[in-house]
């Protein structure tokens, strides 16, 4: 332990702690902007830094590791005159159109310009001018609003691995961009929007879909049915201030229906119909000796990345279609029978917590009878905005029931939204399927929890199956080379792009705070706990829809409508 | 023969990153976009890493050089001099800017930081010859001496065949 004192408070703190850190540890707030927790720090924005006695410069906290005796002052008039003529420096060069920005109000350069009171415009000089890239329909990236502070590039290159973009040029040319500039949609990027969630402005954000949505809706010819994902109802209420991992299931249904949607159903509906599919691909995989292991195919983002960079794995991707993917072709085929509407008319809407579903609705392979399966996507941000743009307010709503009957699941469909929960509701329904006894124990724990690659041995009657969760993208090529090595014979594995799985998908609330992934992973499973069915083959709306229309899993019918193909993207972008 | 540039390289090693680029740019005079797209699978880096890297030192090239390159010195003596104007003459003359070829390749644009030729400032230099003491008046006589010469060239080419 080491003694020092910051603004003349006595500090104990551990050898090697950063200034930053051990301030925090008293309640000492430093501001920051290039600074990732458990990265290396670069020391790029200086935002950080204070003054330490007997140093003449000025120290940036976020890299500077504490010493005995240490004299530190975090708010001098010397260092807040520094940081202020950062954020001066930084707003001057910055297009400044706040009022019209989406990330008005939840910026980290109008919190520091507003903390360090900038009242007047000290520095006049040459803005950036870089074109909008509008190349993908998941993402847009406006380089004039960026302040360069790397959380993205690092974001992609070091967790995701990805390395999509990155700094290019230098001075005052600095742009953070993909190669030859040549814009996302051509980009090795598997538009996860992760970087979306770290990026202070609004230089990262998704492509809005309201406007779509909203004319649809008052279109009187169009039939427009939304679906909510599972991991949207536990991370909405943190743009109301609910407490974190607040359920809002039932408040959301009802705001839809003021929204104007017709129906409003649950993904955890397909979630549990993907189960179904999923657990007798898997069965017929292994008993008739077909390619293995299966990977789960519900994250678009991942499937992308493999299609991109491992297209000669593509057979070992199940062939099921994501579960929104399926809700929107059940809707559409179905559904619509039942209800006498002529498919055409029927417009779906997902609620996702996710980036790459607005990229993967418009993949070409994703339609019944040269109709698309979901017509629109919408993240968790953008439906919040719908809300308060359509004056819903969200704290006193009553709450509401989906309709049916695709709007029954079970407990096993809302694990989907976390890293390890389709692997775990699989398991549940492949268990039956296999011994035909009912699962006892329904929890999987050693696939559950935030670790970057989990593996266990499952016993299902006499087989073994060795399965794997792969949590995050980053973590892929470790997998993906143990299974080339082929040690271990893996039967399945699960892969989410985005770390902790959809719960922490580029299209949710955007925070800034790894603790609070925790706790909305916690509220997925405690929902879960409370359903009083947990396993997908006892969803009675399931057992009906194979009943009446489907007959049974990988059926004929079931193949034309809940199955699909993929693409080598090696080829399409080299 | 790509390949063959790369091959005294270890694969996989990204601190030999910026010698493999300048060895490419001795065989090509510039970066082609397929060979950097290379050079990124052999040391298994993100092509956005390696273009990253391309850009940030003025040494690399990513387009190919003009017949003729015209540098315009940049210096602090040149600067005196108004060597600015002379940049822009030649750019209105060229209609491109600093920095670009023209589309007939027969020119590439650059300017430099100094030339070291300060007695006789503004300095231009084309190829291997120096301009001192330039007008902006001389330009069009300038650039016609090399527009003639490659017409004469190309005529030469032609002929022979
Ligand atoms: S969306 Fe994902 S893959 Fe694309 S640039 Fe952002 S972090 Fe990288
Ligand atoms: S795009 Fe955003 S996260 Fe990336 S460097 Fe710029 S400001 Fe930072
Ligand atoms: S946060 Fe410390 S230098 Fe950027």
């Amino acid at each position: 332990m080491i003694e020092l004192t910051i603004n003349n408070i006595k500090v104990q703190a551990e050898e090697n702690m950063t200034i930053l850190d051990a301030a925090k540890s008293v309640g000492i707030h430093i501001p920051t902007l290039c600074h990732m927790k458990d990265l290396f720090p670069t020391g790029a924005c200086r935002i950080c830094v204070v003054e330490v006695d007997g140093m003449k410069g000025l120290i940036p906290s976020c890299s500077y590791p504490v010493a005995e005796g240490m004299e530190i002052k975090t708010n001098s008039t010397r260092v807040k005159n520094a940081r202020k003529t950062i954020v001066e420096l930084l707003v001057e060069n910055h297009p400044q159109d706040c009022l019209i920005c989406v990330r008005n109000g939840n910026c980290e350069l109008q919190n520091l310009a507003k903390k360090y009171s900038l009242r007047e415009h000290r520095y006049i000089g040459e803005k950036k001018n870089h074109a909008i890239d509008i190349s993908s329909s998941s993402m847009e990236r406006d380089p004039a609003k960026c302040i360069l502070c790397g959380r993205c590039v690092r974001t992609c290159n070091e967790i995701q691995k990805v390395g999509a973009i990155d700094f290019t040029n230098r001075g005052f040319r600095t742009n953070v961009t993909t190669p030859y500039n040549k814009g996302l949609n051509v980009s090795d990027c598997i538009l996860c929007g992760q970087c979306i969630l770290v990026c202070p402005t609004a230089a990262l954000r998704e492509r809005s879909s309201t406007k779509e949505v909203m004319n649809a809706i008052s279109n009187k010819n169009k039939f427009v049915v939304a679906q909510i994902a599972p991991a949207v109802r536990a991370t909405i209420g943190e743009e109301y201030n609910l407490p974190l991992g607040s359920n809002v299931t039932g408040q959301l249904v009802t705001g839809l229906r003021r929204l104007g949607f017709k129906r409003v159903f649950d993904t955890n509906f397909s979630a549990d119909l993907t189960i179904m599919e999923e657990a007798s691909e898997l069965a017929d995989r292994i008993i008739n000796k077909k390619v293995l292991p299966m990977f789960t195919s519900c994250c678009p983002g991942w499937v992308k990345y493999l299609e991109h960079n491992h297209p000669e794995m593509i057979d070992n991707l199940s062939t099921c279609k994501s579960p929104h993917e399926m809700e929107g072709a059940v809707l559409k085929s179905y559904y619509a029978k039942k209800m006498g509407i002529d498919p055409k008319d029927m417009y779906v809407v997902s609620i996702m917590p996710c980036t790459v579903k607005k990229f993967e609705s418009a993949r070409p392979e994703l339609n019944y009878n040269k109709i698309q399966d979901v017509d629109a996507v919408l993240t968790t941000r953008e439906l919040v905005r719908l809300f308060n743009m359509m004056g819903i307010d969200f704290d006193d709503l009553p709450e509401d029931e989906f309709d049916n009957p695709l709007g029954e699941s079970s407990g096993a469909a809302v694990i989907f939204g976390t890293s390890g929960g389709v692997m775990e509701a699989a398991l549940r329904t492949a268990y039956f399927n296999i011994t035909g006894k009912e699962l006892e124990k329904l929890e999987f724990y050693d696939i559950r929890g935030l670790e970057g690659i989990k593996k266990s041995i499952i016993h299902i009657g006499e087989m073994e199956l060795n399965v794997a969760v792969v949590n995050g993208i980053g973590n892929v090529e470790q997998m993906i080379s143990e299974i080339k090595e082929g040690k271990i014979k893996y039967h399945f594995i699960e892969v989410m792009a985005c770390p902790g799985g959809c719960i922490n998908g580029g299209g949710q609330p955007i925070h800034q705070k790894p603790e609070k992934v925790k706790k909305r992973i916690q509220a997925l499973y405690e929902i879960d706990q409370k359903m009083s069915n947990r396993k997908s083959y006892n969803n009675v709306s399931i057992q009906n829809i194979y009943k009446e229309f489907l007959i049974e899993p990988n059926s004929h019918i079931a193949h034309n409508i809940l199955h699909t193909s993929y693409t080598d993207r090696r080829k399409l972008i080299k | 023969m790509v390949e063959q540039l790369f091959q005294k390289y270890e694969p996989s090693n990204r601190s030999n990153l910026i010698a493999i680029l300048q060895d490419i740019q001795n065989v090509f005079g510039y970066l082609p976009e397929n060979v950097i797209q290379q050079v990124a699978d052999y040391l298994k880096l993100p092509l956005s890493s390696v273009y990253g890297v391309a850009t940030f030192y003025n040494q690399f090239r990513l387009k190919p050089l003009g017949k003729n390159v015209i540098r315009v010195c940049r210096g602090t003596a040149c600067h005196v001099k108004e060597s600015e104007n002379i940049l822009s003459a030649l750019e209105l003359e060229l209609k491109i800017k600093a920095g670009e070829t023209t589309r007939d390749k027969l020119f590439t644009l650059e300017t430099v930081a100094c030339i070291g030729a300060c007695s006789i400032a503004p300095v231009v230099n084309i190829n291997d010859e120096y301009y001192g003491r330039v007008t902006i008046r001389e330009i069009p006589k300038i650039l016609k001496k090399f527009r003639l010469e490659n017409k004469a060239q190309i005529k030469q080419n032609t002929g022979e065949e």
